[in-house]
């Protein structure tokens, strides 16, 4: 059954790779050292991105605009939204995860493209930088991340231009790393190795690089238009010279929503890794998982104009995009039921990694149940744009896919470092994420269902209790990291040696050293054919060679 | 099993549990704040069905979750793995059909509810109103555009306001009586007919009481409709981000009784006109 690649050649292009720390901050083609890059550079732009937020928080614990002046308060939730996205999250489960796991789970040495993944990698930090820069040369873009015209185009010119060309470097970046996914799963996989005995975080990736490949471009082209109109003033968007505004709306959402998809399907994935390590059981119905994840790809392409039941669409336009959204809900429920599934009969370690997980279940199931009832036009109508749509998208994004990026961390940390994370401090981590998460955002739907617009400095006074209530969650979240990142810091010099697989998980990055080697095996690439063999490996030992029978982790 | 025994009755109870509690929540706790048109009774009925249903799912599905983690806990000094269940067609028929069911229902239940708020409804405004409307260029309806009885003729009935937005303003135009006022004036149980457009960049319109939200968008002017029912003051709200002072872009709308809104309108209006 085994089949053995070839052991590694001498190649040179290994051998005149950086060694030591220094690797980390140089153009390593290693995809190890690049996740690690990815992970670690989005970290601290959510940092960066976690004080905006700060800012706006504080700035709403008062019904008047008092912290920071108007204008720069548009810049900051401008700046937020960008960095969140464009810089955090969507480099974090597509570029850190993906280039560090990708290559284990399909039994490659490294991505299809070693220097297209290390230039994909060098786009992220300078277009941040210019991103940020911006606010210190006559102010950043101040349209909020969505940046429709004419306020886009009539806002300060450098700060716009700025944002677009940032927008447009990370764009790129993105799709860089789509391209290099779809080629190392479809053409990278180890002979042997069916796709569908693939991790299920490997056709997350490919439903995502899909997205990516397919829907970034009309977003890069869209904001090519828009910084004519701003530059050369033309009137493609620009109504007072004869163009059109919500066209625009239709370009921009036709990539930001499956952009969603970008940030929540490798999340699915990623959990799907997670879940049945800890639960000893194996993934419940992998295949109904993977016809959910394409599912989700191509309906996802077919919702975008829910983000404008209110532009002034017509009634038979706003049926369609209320039918298409809600049916999203059906492949994602079958989801979680099958996650709940996994969880059903296991035998369950309730670490970090697993609090965070269980946390993104529950809180993407209230997120998802907001976003069925946003999907339909009469409901949408009263709360489009409001404080109930701020609560809404984070619960998806923050309380989906960053969840589930601390869950991973704390998951894959001994593979990254060979040490343990602190579980006592990881759980203190976790209690704290959730608390301040839910007093943060909960409060927000009841905020947009009674008046609060998003994206205002002053509100009315009747809301000032509940916002103080939201702000406190707010600072809960913000100490939260301080935990985290002492305990990663420190974890990284004097955690407990973590040995090659601590949590005796059977997916084939725990099949080589913790961490690993510079082509990930010394020897052969292992077949693994059934990564989610909990229970039944005593049976498939003979065949699996480096599967033992399961042990108990280290705690 | 998996399943503890006489399992059937517990889930069967506990279902109807849920049922019954996610129903009570969905009916019994209020979020909204008060309404005050027809649109926002309608809507009070979508938000309550839909409440429901997800406070039954989510009780339900969180619920499974802590169940699991507490039951299926590995035993300290447990060695060994969970049962090796991979799949289960039966099960996962059922819980494709569930969801495609509720959302079924949930897509006809709002279809209904948006055909009751007239948005199915053509734009027959133009043709009949002889306000400044310009029937060459394409008017886009909100919700609620044929909230007006279509069966009625009585079009005199409809109250038409012309509604600019500017940065950072609303400015509201009677073409009847030639009234430019910076609050909208409306009387109680009469049809509002609004056209909306702005001068520079995107606003909204959005009073919360009414349930109702439209974009106002430059070069393409936008409809909306709707019937206020309860006296009061109530704001107007923009809902899109139109620049530094967007949060402070607000008006009110005052409905008021048809003898005081008459009042405001005689003492406002700059024709004389014969009240029919």
């Amino acid at each position: 059954m085994t089949i053995s690649i070839p052991e590694k050649t001498n190649s040179p292009i290994g051998n005149l790779q950086p060694k030591g720390w220094f690797r980390y901050f140089s153009f390593s083609l290693d995809h190890k050292v690049i996740g690690l890059q990815y992970l670690v550079c989005g970290f601290i732009f959510y940092l960066i991105g976690g004080a905006l937020a700060s800012a706006i928080r504080i700035e709403l614990t008062s019904p008047i605009s008092d912290f920071v002046p108007r204008d720069v308060y548009n810049q900051i939730l401008t700046l937020h939204g960008t960095i969140m996205i464009f810089l955090w999250i969507v480099p974090v489960v597509n570029g850190a995860f993906g280039n560090y796991l990708i290559p284990f789970y399909v039994g490659a040495r490294d991505m299809a493209f070693p220097r297209l993944n290390a230039i994909a990698f060098w786009m992220i930090p300078p277009a941040g930088l210019l991103l940020i820069s911006s606010y210190f040369i006559n102010g950043s873009a101040q349209s909020g991340w969505t940046a429709y015209p004419p306020l886009s185009i009539t806002t300060p010119a450098a700060g716009q231009l700025i944002w677009i060309l940032s927008v447009l470097l990370l764009g790129g970046s993105s799709i860089f790393g789509g391209v290099n996914f779809i080629a190392t799963i479809l053409k990278l996989r180890r002979p042997g190795l069916k796709l569908m005995q693939m991790p299920m975080y490997c056709w997350a990736m490919l439903g995502t690089s899909i997205l990516i490949v397919l829907s970034t471009p009309v977003l890069a082209g869209t904001l090519i238009l828009l910084s004519f109109d701003i530059v050369a003033h033309t009137g493609f968007f620009n109504p007072s010279l004869g163009g059109n505004a919500v066209v625009y709306q239709h370009l921009f959402w036709f990539y930001s929503h499956p952009a969603v998809y970008i940030m929540v399907l490798p999340a699915f994935g990623l959990v799907s890794e997670i879940l049945p390590v800890h639960s000893r059981k194996p993934l419940f119905g992998y295949s109904t998982m993977v016809y959910s994840i394409m599912t989700i790809v191509v309906l996802g392409f077919l919702v975008w104009a829910h983000h404008m039941f209110t532009s002034g669409t017509p009634p038979w336009m706003r049926l369609f995009f209320t039918i298409a959204t809600s049916f999203i809900a059906v492949p994602t429920g079958i989801k979680f039921f099958n996650w709940v599934a996994t969880l059903w009969g296991g035998k369950i370690t309730l670490n970090s990694a697993m609090l965070f997980s269980c946390g993104f279940i529950v809180n993407f199931v209230f997120g998802g149940i907001t976003g069925v009832a946003l999907a339909q036009v009469p409901f949408d109508i009263h709360v489009h744009d409001t404080y109930f749509v701020v609560a809404h998208f984070h619960y998806i994004v923050y309380g989906g896919s960053v969840f589930v990026i601390f869950s991973s961390i704390y998951h894959w940390y001994p593979k990254f470092t060979g040490r343990m994370l602190n579980e006592n401090l990881g759980r203190f981590h976790f209690a704290l994420t959730f608390i301040g998460f839910n007093l943060c955002f909960a409060p927000q739907h009841w905020l947009g269902l009674n008046g609060m617009p998003r994206r205002v400095a002053e509100y009315d006074p009747q809301f000032q209790f509940v916002n103080q209530l939201s702000s406190i969650g707010a600072l809960i979240m913000a100490i939260s990291t301080l935990p985290f990142l002492w305990n990663a810091i420190h974890s990284a010099f004097k955690g407990s040696i973590a040995g090659d697989n601590p949590w005796a998980a059977l997916t084939p990055e725990w099949l080589t050293s913790s961490p690993p080697p510079v082509e990930n095996w010394d020897g052969p690439a292992p077949l693994v054919t059934k990564p989610y063999g909990y229970g039944v490996q005593t049976k498939e030992a003979e065949t699996q060679s480096g599967n033992e029978p399961a042990i108990n982790g280290d705690n | 099993m998996v399943l503890p025994k006489s399992s059937a009755l517990i889930i069967l109870l506990i279902v109807i549990g849920l049922v019954i509690g996610g129903t009570w929540i969905g009916q019994n706790i209020n979020l909204l704040p008060i309404d005050a048109s027809t649109n926002a009774s309608v809507y009070d009925e979508l938000f309550k069905v839909l409440f429901s249903i997800g406070a039954i799912l989510f009780f339900g599905i969180t619920g499974l979750v802590i169940y699991s983690l507490i039951r299926f806990r590995k035993k300290p000094g447990e060695l060994g793995d969970g049962l090796p269940i991979a799949d289960n067609l039966p099960l996962e028929v059922f819980w494709t059909a569930v969801p495609t069911i509720v959302i079924l229902f949930v897509g006809l239940y709002s279809y209904d509810i948006y055909d009751r708020m007239g948005g199915m409804q053509k734009l027959q405004i133009n043709q009949h109103d002889h306000s400044a409307m310009v029937s060459e260029q394409k008017i886009w309806g909100g919700i609620g555009t044929g909230s007006i009885e279509p069966t009625t003729q009585n079009k005199a009935t409809s109250l038409p306001v012309e509604v600019t937005a500017l940065q950072f303003a609303f400015l509201f135009h009677y073409p009847k009586g030639d009234i430019l006022s910076g609050e909208l004036h409306v009387p109680v149980g009469q049809p509002v007919s609004m056209r909306l457009e702005s001068k520079d960049v995107i606003h909204a319109f959005w009073v919360p009481q009414f349930r109702i939200k439209q974009d106002i968008i430059p070069g393409q002017p936008t409809m909306l409709n709707f019937t206020p029912t309860k006296p009061g003051r109530y704001p107007i709200i923009c809902a899109e981000l139109c620049g530094p002072y967007h949060g402070g872009m607000r008006s009110s709308v005052i409905v008021e009784e048809p003898n005081k809104y008459q009042e405001w309108f005689n003492s406002n209006s700059k024709e004389s006109l014969t009240e029919s």
